[in-house]
């Protein structure tokens, strides 16, 4: 009985969410560190990616299971929302929810939901195109175009704007998500309020340090 | 409406206060099968030193003066701890005070001409009975499934004093143990779980060595039985906290989660 | 009917341990074949349906209330005794029996405390173990603290929330059972009469709150735990739903009704605000601690603070009147409840009380924050003269003690009591009186038991703090399961009964009668209205002093009020649907009955005993006079058509092993 019902539980939904959500953060971390390379060397960034993009380790087991994990994250959300959605079939005809939580924490369905329009886009741009240059196409290796098809992308102005905007509302879907990811798995306790601090510098520096690299290309270029 | 004055000749006291006039803004439902709806009821003659259930009596009053049904809502103890009065005034669980359930907010807190929305506290697994009551009989139900140690009375259980328990762990569940099961978490959690009263009882005897020999078989079934409910998952928002009469804290399901895990790992 | 207690014989000491062992017992196999109907689910409620479903008995159980954790067992605050002796200070069986004997200023019947007192430390034991948080010291064992004026530190508590958390312990037992199928719970039902056939209790009628449907259940015993009936004076400290219905029906089919007039009204309660109030809150005992009592001195002085044109804390040291301290050096503000209420009684009657409603009395602690305060100073080696450091340390030091207290009363009166005295007013908060029962907890109906504030038994005259919870669960727990098998012995052939028989329909018909006569009545009046009513008449002529005069007025001026309320109330809404309105008739309709035998038993008994106070009977310093001689018995009224038709049965209370004294506080 335990197995089925920790696959099943409400309980076993939210602890996946919360370690799916942890290791995304995880990834978003090392992404970023990646690309702020490329506003102090384009050459660190062209090694770098180079290696991630041609790694069989990173290609072939860190890769799918990235892809698994961000397509279990928002379908698990999107099953979630249905079903606390239909938890409350007649809604309030006036509800305060600003009197006792963040926008933040109510709205993870919304923030998710952008964030998950903006990594179709991503994919269209940089992982698409990758994959048919290395897989599709066969095309030979260039270990130094990484750096400039990252800055072509922020010429545009439009794109650079939705790109920055959609970073927004990743600072609050993390502004909630980071501590709420640990008080999901149990942990709560006398650390618990530094981490949340932690997790809010977290929410803050990784989102907005992916606008300003997205701003530094765009107006250096 | 005219004021209260009319409707009672017979009065204790006799002294001048300030008065309120309000518009109330009360859902209506004749039964469970019935559609509900807001409708709108003036009232006048409030003083700040009511308490917003007394406000409700005197409403009540004047209806039945008019022929008209009066409007049903819960209550009994009157100060705050036996968890019958529900009602979410205003957007709120038992309104806009801190750390009261219903029956203790008072007038004071609204302003003359203020409108007061007043709904019953909605979720699936709270249907409603009537106007502002609602079946809470699913909290039970979980707390059947598991929510007890399994003691028969007897005249020679062991002393009380034979098993010494750190006042730190008492006093946690204590704090636990505090719950009054009114359902403001549900109501006012956006995704109506119920997570934050059932880990309120399952943390009481997770923290209490006489809870502990049950405590895996304890967290599985009442789960079980809180999902089969048709409560919502916990979302961490908080509100619960924020709302909860008693202040039981978020602590209590991250507790929960722990020995829900431990417990299926355990298998 | 001659009243026959059932008291077994031997010295107090072994009576309930040889009761024991000779008493019927049913065998496990046949208590299957035997249902019990358990009407309340508080602390005596609760524990019996849980208790009787762990020996195997088929248990039907019955609150008005959503939930059984709701019932007002819930909001006592205070604790539990238990004669344990934890803290060595010389605590025993026989003082705990002692102290409540003597508390109830000898009215109540000796075997059944010592019982009581046999079966406290069991209590204990078992809440612990079914993961009950009370408090604890630092080494892990259960902490005690003293109460109500006894000698030895016997209480056992969980913060100010004693009630809830041993409720939600028997609530647990019960849930367990429930769980099992051995309780069936019937949730928002009230009874509202008892069957009898052949001159046994065999089954109740009982209205379902929800649908309105009047249903019968059958069973081979019914058990009432219903609780006390404060409530008949409108305002008190019991919750709204609190009723007298259920003790007030089996009554009526021939329960004797024992002490009604024994009320206990509790001196710390925050006063009424104003004419809309519904129901008065409870400040703990505990607060005399410290808090200092007091009126202004001078008339005048009174009326300016009434109008508002003074501040209490304006008027000089001189000017006010420590009444309790001069009256009683010995115990101060430390009197027992019925005393300290009485004393505040008289001072407002004589126009030095000091809200709007002229009836309330100050409790200061001012004395107490600057006696802590330079304490502390001291302790810290800090200016003991600098007086706002003291105010601030003193007040420090009874947050601590009373934070939550104090907050309570900021919430409702919306004033700061560590500024401004606090204002506190005697309110009805315990009903000692009740169905009369035997040793064995039945009353005058064989198979009808009546147990914890419903019957009468264990509190004499006047209850003594942390000693209702002790009751509850010792009738439910520990003395209820063997009684009531005693009794089933001999009906284990019986079957399931039968709710077909023209008992179960003239009962039927009999309760469908009233609610359709009350809805038809054409009347225009909200049911509070005569509620408010006989509250005032109650709390006017049959409160905390009574008189010949008042009580014979009060007799005829319910009989009155409850002629125009059949004729007068107005009931919205239908019968047959959840119906609020109409259950609060039906239970204000046992109220208005109920409180003219109430007064007819004060005026009955011409003496002052606990809280029963009459004016005439009083030494010449205002204190109550006893009359042992004439009215040391239990007044047990038998219902004949009417409450002012009751006949009196008196059953002679005879004690062995206590010496009655006049009790002298001064």
């Amino acid at each position: 009985m335990a197995k089925s019902a920790l696959l099943k539980s409400s309980i076993a939904k939210k602890v996946a969410m919360a370690l799916s959500g942890l290791f995304l953060m995880l990834f978003l971390a090392q992404h970023f560190f990646i690309n702020m390379t490329s506003v102090f060397s384009a050459d660190t960034f062209n090694s770098i990616s180079h290696f991630m993009g041609n790694n069989p380790l990173v290609q072939f087991v860190i890769q799918p299971i990235l892809i698994v994990g961000v397509i279990f994250h928002f379908i698990m959300g999107f099953v979630l929302e249905y079903k606390n959605n239909s938890a409350r079939p007649i809604s309030y005809a006036k509800n305060n929810g600003a009197a006792n939580s963040s926008w933040a924490s109510r709205n993870m369905i919304i923030s998710g939901s952008v964030v998950l329009a903006f990594l179709l886009v991503h994919f269209y741009d940089f992982w698409v195109p990758e994959m048919v240059y290395k897989y599709v196409d066969v095309s030979p290796l260039n270990e130094t175009r990484y750096f400039h098809e990252l800055a072509e992308k922020f010429e545009s102005p439009i794109r650079t704007g939705l790109y920055s905007l959609s970073f927004l509302l990743l600072s609050l879907h993390l502004w909630h998500g980071f501590s709420s990811s640990f008080q999901s798995v149990g942990f709560n306790n006398k650390y618990s309020k530094s981490l949340k601090g932690f997790g809010y510098g977290f929410a803050i520096v990784i989102p907005f340090g992916f606008i300003f690299i997205a701003l530094f290309h765009h107006f250096n270029h | 409406m005219a004021p209260c004055q009319s409707t009672f000749d017979f009065r204790l006291y006799d002294f001048q206060t300030k008065n309120m006039k309000l518009t109330l803004k009360i859902w209506r439902q004749k039964n469970a099968a019935a559609e509900g709806k807001i409708v709108e009821y003036p009232i006048d003659g409030i003083e700040p030193d009511m308490s917003f259930l007394e406000m409700l009596d005197i409403l009540n009053d004047e209806l039945i003066v008019k022929g008209e049904d009066t409007v049903a809502f819960d209550h009994d103890c009157r100060e705050g701890i036996c968890g019958m009065c529900s009602l979410y005034i205003n957007g709120e669980a038992h309104g806009p005070d801190r750390l009261v359930t219903t029956c203790q907010l008072h007038m004071r807190k609204f302003k003359d001409g203020d409108t007061i929305f007043i709904e019953p506290f909605r979720a699936k697994a709270f249907p409603v009975i009537k106007d502002l009551v609602v079946d809470r009989g699913a909290f039970d139900r979980i707390q059947q499934s598991g929510g007890f140690v399994s003691v028969n009375t007897s005249g020679n259980t062991i002393d009380a004093n034979t098993i010494p328990i750190p006042k730190h762990d008492a006093d946690r569940a204590f704090d636990a143990a505090t719950c009054i099961g009114c359902g403001a978490c549900v109501a006012s959690c956006k995704n109506s779980s119920a997570m934050l009263f059932v880990s309120a009882k399952v943390s009481q005897f997770a923290l209490l060595p006489q809870g502990k020999v049950e405590a895996a078989d304890r967290v599985m079934n009442m789960v079980a039985q809180m999902d089969a409910e048709g409560f919502g998952n916990c979302t961490n928002t908080g509100a619960c906290e924020v709302e909860c009469p008693k202040g039981i804290s978020l602590e209590n399901i991250a507790r929960m989660n722990r020995e829900y895990l431990s417990a299926s790992l355990k298998g | 009917m001659a009243l026959d207690s059932k008291i077994p014989g031997g010295s107090i000491s072994d009576k309930w341990t040889n009761y024991k062992d000779h008493i019927n017992l049913v065998n496990p196999a046949n208590k299957r074949n035997l249902d019990i109907i358990v009407v309340g689910t508080g602390l005596a409620g609760g524990s019996a349906a849980a208790t009787l479903a762990e020996l195997g008995y088929n248990v039907k159980a019955f609150c008005f209330q959503d939930s059984p954790r709701r019932a007002h067992s819930i909001a006592a605050q205070g604790g539990i005794n238990a004669a344990k002796n934890y803290q060595g200070d010389g605590d025993s069986t026989f003082r705990l029996f002692y102290d409540t004997v003597k508390g109830g200023d000898y009215r109540a019947r000796e075997a059944n405390v010592h019982r009581l007192a046999e079966v406290s430390t069991n209590i204990i034991d078992q809440c612990v173990a079914q993961g009950v948080p009370f408090a604890r010291e630092y080494g892990g064992l259960l902490d005690n603290r003293s109460f109500g004026g006894t000698l030895v530190s016997r209480t056992f508590y969980a913060k100010g929330q004693t009630g809830q958390q041993l409720l939600l312990g028997a609530y647990s037992a019960m849930n367990r059972q429930i769980g099992r199928g051995k309780i069936k719970m019937h949730n928002r039902h009230e009874m509202l009469d008892l069957v009898i056939v052949n001159g046994k209790a065999r089954g109740i009628i009982a209205r379902n709150l929800v649908t309105g449907e009047i249903e019968r259940h059958s069973a081979h015993a019914v058990v009432i735990a219903s609780g006390g009936y404060g409530n008949v004076f409108f305002l008190s400290t019991n919750a709204m739903g609190s009723n007298v219905t259920a003790a007030w029906k089996i009554h009526k089919r021939g329960a004797y009704f024992a002490n009604p007039c024994y009320t206990q009204i509790h001196p710390t309660c925050i006063p009424v605000s104003g004419d809309h109030q519904a129901k008065l809150t409870l400040m703990s005992e505990s607060l005399r601690n410290d808090g200092r009592i007091w009126v202004p001195a001078k008339l005048e002085d009174a009326k300016a603070i009434r109008e508002g044109k003074l501040k209490p804390t304006q008027i000089a040291e001189a000017d006010r009147d420590y009444y309790l301290e001069r009256r009683y050096p010995a115990f101060g503000n430390l009197v027992p409840r019925d005393i300290a209420s009485r004393a505040a009684k008289e001072r407002c009657d004589a126009g030095f009380g000091v809200n709007k409603t002229g009836e309330a009395v100050y409790l200061d602690f001012a004395a107490a924050i600057e006696r802590y305060g330079i304490d502390q100073a001291r302790l810290k080696h800090l200016d003991e003269n600098d007086n706002a450091l003291v105010v601030q340390l003193g007040t420090e030091v009874v947050a601590n003690k009373y934070g939550n207290l104090f907050q309570m009363y900021e919430k409702i009166v919306d004033e700061n009591p560590y500024a401004t005295p606090m204002m506190i007013y005697p309110a009805v908060h315990y009903t000692m009186g009740g169905t009369w029962v035997d040793y064995n907890l039945q009353t005058t109906i064989p198979g009808c038991f009546s147990i914890g504030e419903s019957n009468f038994s264990d509190h004499g005259a006047n209850r003594l703090g942390a000693s209702a919870l002790m009751q509850g669960l010792a009738d439910g727990y520990f003395v209820l399961p063997y009684t009531i098998g005693d009794y089933l012995a001999p009906d284990i052939k019986m079957g399931t009964i039968s709710t077909d028989s023209p008992e179960f329909e003239q009962a039927e018909n009999n309760v469908k009668q009233q609610i359709v006569a009350l809805m038809n009545n054409g009347g225009s009046k909200p049911a509070d209205y005569f509620h408010k009513k006989l509250g005032k008449i109650m709390w006017d002529k049959v409160g905390m002093a009574r008189n010949a005069e008042g009580l014979t007025e009060a007799q005829n001026e319910i009989a009155a009020i409850r002629e125009e309320f059949y004729k007068e109330v107005k009931i919205p809404g239908t019968a047959d649907s959840f119906n609020p309105e109409l259950a609060k008739a039906l239970r204000i309709a046992d109220f208005l009955e109920l409180g003219e035998l109430f007064a007819k038993d004060a005026l009955h008994r011409n003496e002052s005993c606990g809280g029963h106070f009459r004016e005439e009977y009083q030494t010449p310093e205002g204190e109550a006079q006893r009359d042992d001689e004439n009215f040391a018995y239990v007044a047990a009224w038998e219902y004949k058509g009417s409450p002012s038709d009751a006949v009196l049965h008196k059953e002679q209370l005879v004690f062995d092993n206590v010496k009655l004294v006049q009790r002298s506080y001064k």
